[in-house]
């Protein structure tokens, strides 16, 4: 079970949270603006990267806010997490 | 009476406590600290046990969890019988009953072992090879005849009427493993005033200082230092010490998992006492300190029962007063089987010969045996035993050339204790998913690059002897505490050269000798190597072919030896045939421990209704809706529940029904943007609705299907009550707090699930106003002041209401929302007022029948995740003026308006007696054989007894331009002949709403 720290409420355990997806897909402003390939991309297309990741997490069972949270995929190692709305963190790699 | 193999004096047993316990029937004596095995050794029983593949005769090979023979069943009633548990880990007490496993009618003689005789057939592979064809043979035959020939132990024929207890725990420092070194550690963690666990799978804490007999640690005896180190640690309340606990999995971010036993080695557990206690720890810092496993030596034969590992056989004299034998072989690869022979020796125990495979063994360990006068053959190899239930003699012959012995000799013994080194035990540091990496020097693989936060001690990194697994287990926990606290050990004893021998002794046997790697698979060296010649090169596929190191110790004794000879085999070295993923458990875990609570009614949370007691009452019949018990139907006397519906449903269509409709989900959606969050979740308009009205709402998700629906009530400008299905209020809920925080974070709009914070009562009937009328105060139930899809506030039977006129049935309606704890008491007041009027309770089951004859969907029912709005008929309900909302973008995808796509209809058989089975697949031709055309199927399909036939909606390809045609539904037993029609059967024109 992953030690996940939600950056309202600290570090929980993962039965309280639930996965969001990929992080950072923001829904387009005008999504009539976008062609059928544009709109794909946003609806269907994830990143699926060995090593660090963005997501989302909700702390369901205790703030119930969303965050992100960037997550190492070869090890489950989480390197940061941070509110909904911040940028991501520039890291290249696990912090060490 | 004494057991003949018991030591007078000596080891960590009460002799004065004897014990009575049965095994396969028989009735022998052991003592207090006994376990199974050892008692069973002292009263001279060897044979424990028939081997899983060839039901050969075995005995006890180890004394710990690392034994892969002695498998025994513990039954203390027909409700508790324990298989498959380790002999050397059962703890003796009086009236134990044990049972051997594998046999049949007994383990002295075992039908199954004429397998052994058919074992030249039964080669590496052999299930795959022989079991392949005819398919069908395998359920009739093979399979049958495998499962009653083989399997480990049996079941018990009862539910488990035991307790297993759930806690979660914290700390500092996890200390795994109470050994030299694991103590050592938690002695310095716990310096540092954290929190410290330190857990071991045996009864006792101590490890291999149990047995020690010489050894002097810091000037004191290791008994009197591990005495003093235990009291120390249990003197400080930051420690928490847990024996008998088996910490079998190392998950993600530290979280260890660890079964403690709690009652199973008392003779009479108190009545309720838990059995098992499931430990989820969560340790800033682990420290490892598994300790190693000694490695048998592979020579054929090597199964006989009375062969056993030198250091066990160890154990059992220094720690249980237990002799092995009266004349015992010692066959060597390495130094601690002479710390063996010197115990056996100075106990009386005679030693035929020390057999040490190494051409020049040197040392203290080697030189003590010479001085004591043992007999060492130097460069001599173990190359077969002799006897039937019990070895009576040994082979041996000189190592010429690699690979090559001389001339055999015969020793007489009733014991051979071998010994090829010791493996440390790297499975949970295998299981956190650090990486080991083989040391030549030692030949074996130790904890390598860490994944988590811990650190390896002791024997299970290579730092092997007392000295070294106290210092090295003191630092670490030093470092795992992250306190600069150090202590240099005075340890005084006798140590030997850790390096042993991997892999098979040579042999002049022949092709038939039998030398076992795997005890409990049954796999021996001849099986690696056909494996190897039939082309297989990496250990994975090996592994998986063989079953070597497959059984439930997953090969704790048998692995590294498995290596070495495919390594000889292929002729490349170890390191580059890779090593399987140790899994958890690391000794298996009950199922019990695992389920702990949850089970029986605690399995799942039941949610009920306010009015679920008056249900009950009045013998409702209940399903399972999500989580919730619904009523599904009312029957009166003796009817059936088709006959019951059909009361149900024309008692609401002639007079009224009422119906709890509490379990539908419930949101407040609130603020000064609710009208504009409303427009950009749902497809409908909401601007425009009034205060006071009601509108059908339908949810997509983005990619344009439809995932809930519901009633929508605007309370005031800023206040919506959204209602949703049962099953998906947290879905719903969920999804538009997704939305609002991170999509629309500036819209100012509050959700909040109000689902039993309401009850709802549905009355439904013509004569629901005539019912209600009654009972309410400051509402006006005409239609001009609450017309239909309209609603309002007031108080019904002086309570506060949210009272909506809607209809799921078609006919006159209203649903009567009041706080939760009043549900029933309002409830009772309209069934009250009712009874004058025909009112009856109606359950899911009609409510479903009503709803179809309407033609109204069912999410998840008419809806599979792939219809649009269009698809079930919703396009009315679509904003068209608003510039977005979510699945608008893909609702205008070219195939979403594709003319073929699936669409709801009515269908009605030919014979309208035929009920169509829901998911019925629809063809247009009749008569196809498959692959048939598919061009839809049956999604809700009932008998109505307003319409008095069949109904059924459906969703069919091109469906609304097909009305009127005949389309067929294929069944096993024939087509059946149905024709396309408005899904709306009753009332059409919708007239009835009205009352
Ligand atoms: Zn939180």
């Amino acid at each position: 079970m992953l030690l996940i720290t939600c950056p309202h409420c600290g570090p929980r355990p993962e039965l309280e949270f639930v996965h969001g997806g990929e992080a950072h897909i923001a829904r387009p402003a005008q999504p009539e603006a976008l062609n059928a390939e544009e709109w794909t991309e946003y609806l269907y297309m994830r990143a699926n990267p060995k090593g660090l990741h963005a997501e989302r997490w909700r702390h369901l069972h205790g703030c119930a806010r969303f965050f992100n949270a960037l997550r190492d995929t070869t090890t489950d190692q989480f390197v940061v997490t941070y509110k909904t709305g911040e940028a991501r963190p520039d890291l290249k790699g696990p912090a060490a | 009476m004494s057991a003949p193999f018991r030591t007078d004096a000596g080891g960590q047993i009460d002799r004065r406590k004897s014990l009575t316990f049965t095994f396969d029937g028989r009735t022998f004596q052991g003592v207090e600290g006994d376990t199974l095995a050892s008692a069973l050794l002292a009263n001279g029983v060897h044979l424990m046990g028939r081997s899983f593949k060839y039901h050969r005769p075995r005995g006890v090979l180890g004394a710990g969890s690392e034994e892969p023979n002695a498998l025994v069943s513990v039954r203390r009633d027909k409700a508790r019988v324990t298989p498959n548990l380790r002999a050397t880990q059962v703890e003796l007490y009086d009236g134990l009953v044990a049972q051997s496993q594998n046999r049949w009618p007994s383990l002295n003689f075992d039908m199954g072992a004429v397998t052994s005789l058919l074992s030249p057939f039964i080669p590496a592979g052999f299930y795959y090879k022989t079991f392949m064809w005819p398919r069908k043979a395998w359920d009739h035959l093979y399979e049958p005849a495998i499962r009653a020939a083989a399997g480990l132990g049996d079941a018990p024929t009862e539910a488990d009427p035991d307790r297993y207890l759930n806690r979660f725990a914290h700390c500092e420092v996890l200390v795994i493993g109470a050994g030299p070194a694991g103590l050592a550690a938690a002695l310095a963690a716990s310096k540092s005033g954290q929190r410290v666990m330190l857990v071991d799978e045996q009864a006792q804490f101590g490890g291999s200082l149990l047995a020690v007999t010489d050894a002097l640690i810091d000037g004191k005896p290791a008994q009197v230092w591990l005495d003093e180190t235990l009291a120390t640690l249990a003197a400080n309340p930051k420690v928490t010490m847990i024996c008998r606990a088996n910490a079998f999995g190392y998950f993600a971010h530290n979280m260890i998992g660890i079964t403690e036993r709690l009652s199973e080695h008392q003779a009479h557990p108190d009545a309720g006492a838990p059995r098992e206690r499931l430990w989820q720890v969560r340790a800033r810092e682990v420290v490892l300190a598994t300790g190693a496993i000694e490695r048998p030596l592979v020579f054929p034969d090597n199964d006989r029962p009375g062969v056993l590992l030198a250091d066990a056989a160890r154990i059992y004299l220094n720690r249980y007063g237990v002799k092995p034998g009266k004349r015992v072989v010692v066959a060597t690869g390495h130094d601690e089987a002479y710390r063996a022979a010197l115990d056996m020796h100075r106990a009386g125990v005679e030693i035929a010969a020390i057999v040490d495979a190494r051409p020049y063994p040197r040392g203290p360990l080697v030189e003590a045996a010479k001085a004591a006068g043992l007999t060492v053959r130097e460069g001599y190899a173990i190359t077969g035993t002799i006897g039937e239930l019990r070895v009576n003699g040994a082979y041996i012959a000189p190592i010429i050339a690699a690979g090559q012995v001389g001339q055999t000799e015969t020793l007489s013994c009733d014991g051979v204790l071998m010994s090829g080194g010791f493996t440390p035990s790297v499975h949970l540091f295998s299981q956190s998913r650090g990486k080991v990496v083989w040391d030549e020097t030692l030949e074996t693989y130790l904890p390598g690059q860490s994944a988590e936060a811990e650190r390896s001690a002791g024997a299970c990194r290579g730092r092997f002897g007392l000295a070294q697994a106290l210092a090295d287990g003191f630092a670490a926990g030093a470092d795992a505490a992250r306190h600069p606290v150090t202590h240099s050990f005075a340890v005084e004893a006798v140590e030997g050269d850790p390096k042993g021998v991997v892999g098979a002794l040579p042999h002049n046997r022949g092709q038939g000798a039998k030398a076992f790697i795997d005890w409990q698979n049954d796999v021996t060296t001849k099986d690696l190597k056909l494996a190897v010649r039939e082309g297989f090169q990496s250990i994975e596929h090996i592994k998986r072919y063989t079953t070597t190191g497959m059984a439930t110790d997953q090969g704790k004794t048998s692995n590294l030896n498995a290596l070495g000879v495919i390594s000889d085999a292929l002729h490349r070295p170890i390191p580059q045939i890779g090593l399987t993923t140790f899994r958890m458990p690391y000794t298996p875990v009950t199922f019990g421990v695992l389920a702990g609570m949850a089970r029986g009614d605690l399995f799942d949370p039941i949610r009920t209704t306010p009015i679920h007691d008056w249900a009950v009452e009045q013998g409702a019949v209940f399903e399972d809706v999500s989580l919730w018990k619904r009523a599904r139907f009312f029957p009166q006397g003796r009817e059936d529940m088709e006959a019951a519906v059909r009361r149900e449903c024309l008692s609401v269509r002639k007079d009224c029904g009422i119906f709890d409709a509490s379990t539908l989900g419930k949101i407040e959606v609130v603020g000064p943007d609710a009208a504009e969050f409303m427009n950009r979740m749902y497809i409908n308009a909401w601007t425009k609705l009034g205060v006071g009205k009601c509108r059908y709402g339908i949810l997509c998700r983005e990619d344009g299907f439809v995932t809930d629906d519901g009633v929508v009530g605007r309370i005031a400008h800023d206040r919506f009550h959204v209602t949703t299905t049962t099953g998906g209020a947290a879905r719903v809920l969920g999804m538009m707090e997704d939305y609002l925080q991170t999509e629309w974070p500036e819209l100012n709009v509050w959700l909040t699930s109000t689902t039993e914070q309401w009850a709802v009562i549905a009355l439904q009937g013509p004569k629901a106003r005539t019912i209600l009328e009654g009972l309410v105060e400051g509402i006006d139930l005409s239609p001009e002041a609450l017309s239909h899809m309209s609603l309002t506030e007031g108080k019904i039977c002086g309570v506060p209401t949210r009272l909506f006129r809607v209809s799921f049935s078609g006919e006159l309606g209203f649903e009567i929302n009041v706080p939760a704890e009043h549900g029933r008491k309002v409830w009772e007041a309209i069934w009250a007022a009712g009874q004058p009027h025909g009112l009856t309770p109606y359950g899911t089951e009609t409510m479903h029948v009503l709803r179809a004859e309407k033609g109204f969907i069912i999410i998840g029912q008419e809806t599979d995740g792939t219809a649009t709005p269009d698809d079930v008929g919703l396009t009315w309900a679509v904003g068209k003026a608003k510039p977005d909302y979510v699945g608008k973008r893909s609702l205008a995808r070219p195939a979403m308006a594709d003319p073929a796509r699936k669409q709801l209809v009515g269908l009605l058989t030919q014979d309208p007696a035929v009920v169509l089975d829901e998911g019925a697949q629809i063809i247009v031709t009749r008569g196809q054989k498959p692959p048939m055309k598919l061009m839809g199927h049956v999604t809700s399909s009932y008998h109505s007894a307003v319409m008095g036939r069949s109904i059924a909606l459906a969703m069919v390809s091109g469906g609304r331009a097909r009305r009127g045609e005949t389309l067929h539904v294929p069944m096993p037993e024939g087509d059946i002949a149905v024709t396309v029609t408005s899904p709306v059967f009753y009332d059409p024109e919708g007239a009835r709403v009205n009352g």
